[in-house]
């Protein structure tokens, strides 16, 4: 562990029962020193259940949560070095914003005006200076939940825990507090630890993310391997949008695979392309993203890419994206490719004969 | 505005809450009235003379005998209110919190079980459970543990205490309750997560959000004892007089009405007093919590 960067969260072989439910099965997962993870995952999966484990609020069945190095066993809630933004902000209703924000200060040794001069430097941190005075039922819900940030990180705690902390804010807030937590994290340096239930959210802000279904993780990645390499189909379903053609496996070497793909003809996929389906549905396919097709116009020139003939079935028009969805010779569901509205193209119309330029880097064989 | 009055919608209003307004004006603020209005009339023996007088306050207000039995009045509405809010509150914190939910309905329902009786029957009990030969007693001398029946337990205002704290628990215990219900589990988490132990959370936070339900409770509780009448006369042996055994002698024993009133009117005004410092403080509680 000397050469990579110091491990912060150690969660060994972690079972977690509720009466006869397993809400988590055998959770192995490292989280790294000042790095900002995510728990990514449909609800009910125990992203929530994980988190508050570490925190200390869950007992667990079997298995160790270190923190730091240190065995968490016997160590309570509220004597882990960790601190946690609740999912309902939790803003003491009776306190003001500065006596919620100094609520974990009182044993502090510190003086009165040290601890005041603290609280406003939380407070300026999350950009509520000057709101100590204000009552905390006075305050709408993006500053409830600063509020709730600097009430945790005034406390300079090891690792801070966030529990779905934008889910109950309207879109544009959400995406500005994205973009805030990102720098704050990078400010203060301290491990983040993120669940959340929106795919979109742990690409932003992640550095590498943890996609849990039922009770287990699926897979742990940074964004990029994970939105591109999914490792099964669950993962592939779960992150972004992908489609689906079947497929059949024509010969095997030891480089790569030769599959045909509905609608798009015979393709070699090498190993790395290659994901697992899922257990209840071993038939193998072939995905792709959206983004990774693109459709020609009748008068552009032909390209290095492959091509294939689509009609266009449907149009959806997104401002800076169109969806178009496009049925392929021989295959029952259309595909769905997005386009950038990208100066002088046009928005095709529905019902247009076109074609889709492709390339086999970008598919992914599940089986 | 006074087509605003007489507008459809606002007829029918009226129309709606006249009869339980007139019965209300009937039953209560008349008799009320009439009390005030006695208060400041002579006593003319069997007879009210209809002279104004503030000669019955005056009275009230010097009698030691009356002073005494006020200051009793609410050392006993005082005690009652106390031990009622400090037993309440671990019982409405159990149901709150302990209790699974599926289960708390049948809880508030086990609670309500004493009402099942009547009031007067309940006391009556309670003097058969503290009586010179009553349960206690006979049981303790039968078993040899005392020789002679203990007598602090009848006649005096520990047994009024107990039975009026009995008679009034499950007032205490539903605001104190409902409180503590309002209050959103993750707050106590946070309490926990900021690096508090379960005792202080529950001093730092659970106690202040729970504070309104106390303050109804403590008034419901201490306005209707204050002027419990009862309990003094069937429990008290009718020998520790409470202010409205001392009205009801004033007023039928000795017919006195104008000085009966005039003590009614007293009691009442204490209990306003006492009850409006409550409410100031409820609010102060309130304030920040909306």
């Amino acid at each position: 562990m000397s050469d990579g960067p110091k491990a912060m969260i150690e969660c060994q072989d972690i079972h977690k029962y509720y009466g006869d439910y397993h809400a988590l099965r055998g959770i192995d997962l490292t989280i790294r020193e000042g790095e900002f993870f995510s728990l990514l995952g449909p609800s009910g999966c125990g992203k929530t259940t994980l988190l508050r484990t570490i925190a200390g609020f869950e007992d667990i069945s079997s298995g160790a949560v270190l923190i730091d190095g240190k065995h968490m066993e016997d160590v309570p809630a509220n004597q882990r070095p960790t601190n946690m933004v609740f999912q309902s902000y939790a803003i003491f209703p009776h306190l003001s914003v500065a006596q919620n924000v100094a609520f974990g200060l009182r044993r502090d040794p510190r003086g009165k005006a040290e601890k005041a001069a603290l609280v406003e430097e939380a407070l300026g941190m999350v950009g509520l200076k000057g709101y100590g005075n204000r009552a905390a039922h006075a305050l709408s819900g993006g500053q409830r939940q600063r509020v709730a940030l600097a009430r945790a990180l005034i406390l300079k705690p090891k690792v801070l825990l966030l529990d779905e902390p934008l889910s109950a804010l309207d879109r544009k807030m959400r995406e500005q507090m994205q973009v805030e937590l990102i720098k704050l994290q990078r400010q203060v340096g301290i491990t983040f630890v993120l669940v959340t239930h929106d795919q979109e959210e742990a690409l932003v802000m992640s550095d590498r993310i943890a996609v849990m279904f039922e009770g287990g993780i699926a897979q742990l990645d940074e964004p990029e391997a994970l939105y591109a390499r999914p490792r099964d189909r669950r993962v592939a379903d779960f992150i972004g949008v992908m489609n689906f053609l079947p497929a059949q496996i024509i010969g095997e070497t030891d480089s790569h695979v030769t599959v045909q793909v509905g609608g798009l003809g015979q393709v070699d996929l090498p190993h790395s392309q290659i994901s697992r389906a899922n257990p209840d549905d071993p038939e193998p396919t072939i995905g792709f993203r959206p983004e990774t097709m693109t459709l020609i116009g009748p008068s552009q020139p032909h390209t290095q890419a492959r091509e294939t003939e689509a009609v266009i079935d449907e149009v959806v028009y997104y401002g800076d994206m169109t969806y178009y969805d496009l049925r392929l010779e021989n295959v029952p569901e259309p595909v769905r490719i997005s386009m950038r509205n990208v100066f002088g193209r046009d928005v095709q119309a529905v019902g247009t004969r076109t074609r889709l330029a492709w390339s086999p880097g970008s598919l992914v064989l599940f089986r | 505005m006074t087509k605003r009055i007489f507008d459809a919608e606002a007829r029918q209003g009226y129309s709606l809450i006249a009869p339980p307004f007139v019965y209300a004006l009937l039953i209560l603020a008349a008799p009320l009235l009439t009390i005030l209005a006695y208060s400041f009339l002579t006593d003319g023996y069997l007879e009210v003379v209809k002279e104004f007088t503030l000669e019955n306050y005056a009275q009230v207000f010097s009698d030691p005998i009356v002073r005494k039995i006020m200051l009793r009045s609410l050392l006993v509405a005082g005690l009652v209110t106390l031990v009622t809010v400090v037993l309440a509150f671990p019982v409405a914190y159990y149901v709150s919190f302990m209790v699974r939910p599926e289960r708390k309905s049948m809880w508030l329902f086990l609670i309500t079980i004493p009402f099942w009786t009547s009031y007067l029957i309940r006391v009556f009990l309670w003097k058969v459970i503290l009586g010179y030969n009553g349960v206690i007693n006979s049981t303790l001398t039968g078993l040899g543990i005392i020789d002679e029946p203990l007598t602090f337990i009848l006649y005096n205002v520990n047994s009024i205490v107990l039975t009026l704290a009995h008679a009034y628990a499950p007032f205490a215990i539903l605001p104190i309750f409902v409180a503590l219900e309002k209050i959103d589990r993750s707050l106590l988490e946070a309490g926990r997560d900021l690096g508090e132990s379960r005792v202080m959370t529950f001093w730092r936070v659970t106690l202040p959000l729970a504070m309104p339900g106390v303050i109804a409770a403590t008034l419901i509780v201490f306005i209707p004892t204050i002027g419990d009448y009862v309990t003094p006369e069937l429990i008290g042996g009718g020998k520790i007089p409470m202010i409205a055994n001392l009205i009801q002698v004033q007023m039928l024993a000795l017919d006195n009405r104008p000085l009966g009133s005039a003590l009614a009117v007293t009691a009442m005004s204490i209990v306003a007093v006492v009850s409006l410092i409550f409410l100031f403080l409820n609010r102060r509680f309130l304030k920040v919590r909306q």
